[in-house]
């Protein structure tokens, strides 16, 4: 496990570099912001993503716990998932460790001939970025639920605990449920 | 954003890389989730807005009247001369950057076009280029020139990039907390979403409350049966909890105050449960103190989505809960939980439908404290009200009724920024309940955060747009959640109320939402009532969850 000790090392160069290609993602001005301001509550993009990336790499070169990774991953995925980006961009930002520890364990990979570490790392790197996807659909999923549920939930529900609309089925349509809510009303 | 792309996208799809070019040479592109949808016609048409018609955002032609151009640029022209803040504002901004990374838009989406400066800019760059000399001048030299001072022609390109963002600004000033000169870039959102109306490119989730409040009274288009329907439900509700019958009057000439709250507090969970709280709040102080109010159900609206369309749509709005109280013959009004109704009557009532000299200044008939900040409007928010009962040791209290709760307040953009209402719910929380927690100071009071869908916002087809507005929120809820334990978040807006409870589920699952006044009825000690076993919310109270089971 000499490039695991190798990465340890590196960690904080690495972390360093791989959140700078992660946020390279946002154009530049916003880049410059997400990596300016170190204050957690005026930048949540910034840090949720630099302290998720940091996390995400202790995990790497641990035992990968689920759990933890879950827990570190799905701040960043759940962020992503609703800013403009398709799917494969917003789950991208998990291979650019791919290229970042290349390049930094580029020598001794190649003269202590580290090829099969090299190669095992980087597959629990392709574990996590499918741990990502599965969260990318679950935050995509909640998304199409609330807009789904949107009106149903709130104004829907109170109408039905007051007992104003026992003959509508659960999925009429949004406004139509207004509409017949208020025959419903005048029936009692 | 989310749409499974064609073979021929792919590839430049997953290009990483975003665009390099300036913000004038980024053409803007229309995304699902983010805009909402167009006006339906009927609404547009009902309340005598210009060129109602179909037509879609996605789609090229917006089906434009043929001059919209002029109209547009008359528009402008007229606003400049009216209101002198937005032709200061188009004149003094010096670019600094100091309100760039101060929206919640900015900081949730990324999009550099939703930081304030580039939001004003969009209109500014038009502002520069038809009625400043300096635009006319270089202009007349050639279109190059121009993009030297910032100034561009007004094309559909611009009118669209208008829309999209003047629909992704809340209205909130937070940017304005922290420009050097106090430029608002609210105003200029107002001022902008008013020309946009003039062409009839409004949005539904605005057009439709509108043109219902103007019909019915309130925004979800609820007739008076239905409102008298929903509170008899829950005085019901209030008997099983409590065992006691309260029995709110409606539309009672001679009552000497009225009461009008947002709609959302009758027919939308979870403010229902606030409207609860009034109700027993009333009843207790009829029953000690001989209180005389009165709710209506013609003015039930007390929100104003005027506010988002234009000055005289919001007058016009705004003007029906004074008309009910001449006609009832009320001598003042007390306010719901309402955030941007709030704004209206504290920054625009007097001069627009105002001074409301047939009430009188109100006092309180049990303590006796004049509402002096209340002197012109006649209108006193409850959060004052109750504040004012408490101090006086008017209430008798179970606190530990909320001892399931630990909780965290939202300052609502409106009563916060917009009217200086930073106390008073604190100091109601503080009073019904023992465990209360501050989010960060950067997220609170004067720099609080918008729920994310103010101002027209929080409609289900831009769902993305909201999560991205409420990250900022969210993230400081998520804080003292992990924390301290937090999971109910407190508020006095209805919008809020509405527009949390999705942000909860989706950035911060285990965090409920609520108004004050829940909290208050669940610690009121309503005379005569049998022990309570159940929060208003009919969920088990702390230590009661075995007597439940039984
Ligand atoms: S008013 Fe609020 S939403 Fe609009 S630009 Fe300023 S900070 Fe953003
Ligand atoms: S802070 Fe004020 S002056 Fe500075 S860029 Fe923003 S609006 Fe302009």
């Amino acid at each position: 496990m000499r490039l695991n000790n190798l990465l340890a090392q590196g960690k904080t160069a690495i972390v360093k570099k791989w959140f700078v290609l992660a946020i390279g993602t946002y154009p530049s001005d916003t880049a410059k912001f997400l990596k300016r301001q170190k204050d957690p509550f005026a930048n949540p993009v910034g840090r949720t993503i630099y302290h998720g990336l940091e996390a995400l790499f202790d995990q790497l070169l641990e035992d990968m716990d689920y759990e933890a990774i879950t827990s570190f991953l799905d701040p960043i995925v759940r962020i992503r998932a609703i800013q403009n980006f398709s799917p494969s961009q917003a789950t991208n930002f998990i291979f650019f460790l791919k290229d970042v520890i290349r390049e930094h364990t580029q020598k001794e990979v190649s003269e202590a001939r580290l090829f099969n570490e090299l190669l095992l790392f980087e597959s629990k790197i392709d574990k996590l970025s499918l741990i990502a996807f599965e969260l990318y659909m679950q935050c995509r999923e909640k998304i199409y639920e609330l807009k789904a549920n949107e009106m149903k939930n709130r104004t829907f529900r109170a109408f039905e605990r007051a007992g104003l609309v026992s003959e509508i089925p659960a999925d009429t349509p949004d406004l139509v449920n207004i509409n017949i809510c208020k025959e419903a009303s005048s029936d009692t | 954003m989310s749409d499974v792309p064609k073979p021929d996208e792919l590839l430049s799809n997953i290009d990483y890389r975003p665009s390099r070019t300036g913000w004038m040479d980024t053409p803007v592109d229309i995304q699902k989730g983010i805009y909402s949808y167009a006006a339906n016609p009927k609404s547009v048409e009902y309340v005598g807005l210009p060129y109602p018609r179909q037509w879609n955002p996605i789609e090229e032609d917006w089906q434009l009247p043929e001059n919209w151009k002029e109209i547009i640029s008359k528009g402008f022209r007229e606003r400049l001369d009216r209101f002198r803040s937005v032709k200061v504002f188009m004149d003094i901004c010096v670019r600094c950057g100091a309100c760039a990374d101060k929206c919640h838009f900015f900081i949730g989406s990324g999009d550099p076009k939703n930081m304030p400066v580039l939001r004003a800019e969009l209109l500014r760059s038009v502002y520069r280029n038809d009625f400043t000399t300096a635009g006319k001048i270089i202009g007349s030299i050639g279109k190059n020139f121009k993009k030297i001072i910032g100034a561009r022609e007004l094309d559909l390109q611009v009118l669209k990039e208008w829309w999209y963002y003047l629909f992704q600004c809340s209205e909130c000033r937070r940017c304005s907390v922290f420009c050097p000169y106090g430029i608002d870039t609210a105003e200029i959102t107002i001022m902008g979403r008013e020309l946009l109306n003039l062409i009839g490119l409004n949005i539904d989730w605005i057009a439709t409350p509108v043109a219902n409040c103007y019909r019915t009274g309130n925004h979800l288009g609820i007739q008076p049966h239905a409102y008298k329907d929903m509170m008899d439900f829950f005085a019901d509700d209030i008997e099983e909890i409590t065992g006691v019958k309260v029995e709110p009057s409606f539309n009672r000439k001679g009552a000497e105050i009225l009461f009008v709250t947002p709609s959302g507090d009758i027919f939308a969970d979870p403010g229902t449960y606030t409207c609860v709280g009034y109700m027993m709040l009333f009843h207790y102080l009829q029953e000690k103190y001989g209180f005389d109010i009165t709710w209506s159900t013609y003015a039930s609206e007390g929100g104003n989505f005027g506010f988002f369309t234009s000055h005289e749509m919001m007058k016009r709005l705004n003007a029906k809960m004074y008309a009910e109280a001449k006609r009832l013959g009320v001598k003042w009004i007390i306010g719901g939980e309402c955030g941007h109704m709030w704004r209206v009557i504290h920054q625009y009532m007097d001069t627009m439908n105002g001074p409301a000299d047939f009430l009188e200044e109100p006092v309180s008939p049990i303590t006796g404290t004049k509402f002096e900040n209340a002197k012109s409007t006649k209108m006193v928010h409850i959060a004052e009200f109750t504040a004012d009962l408490i101090k006086h040791n008017k209430l008798e209290l179970d606190t530990s009724r909320n001892d399931h709760l630990k909780v965290t307040y939202h300052d609502s953009c409106n009563t916060s920024r917009g009217m200086g209402l930073l106390e008073e719910p604190r100091y109601v929380i503080k009073n019904v309940c023992n465990n209360f927690y501050e989010m960060p100071a950067n997220t609170i009071r004067e720099q609080t955060f918008c729920c994310g869908s103010g101002s027209g916002l929080n409609a289900g087809e831009n769902m993305e747009l909201r999560m991205q507005g409420g990250l900022p929120r969210a993230n400081a809820v998520k804080y003292v959640h992990e924390k301290h334990g937090v999971n109910m978040l407190s508020c006095v807006c209805a919008i809020d109320r509405a527009a949390l409870s999705a942000s909860m589920e989706y950035w911060v699952p285990g965090v409920e939402v609520t108004g004050v006044h829940e909290m208050v009825g669940n610690a009121l000690i309503l005379p005569g009532e049998q022990k309570r076993m159940t929060d208003l919310r009919s969920e088990p109270l702390p230590g009661m969850e075995e007597d439940d089971a039984e």
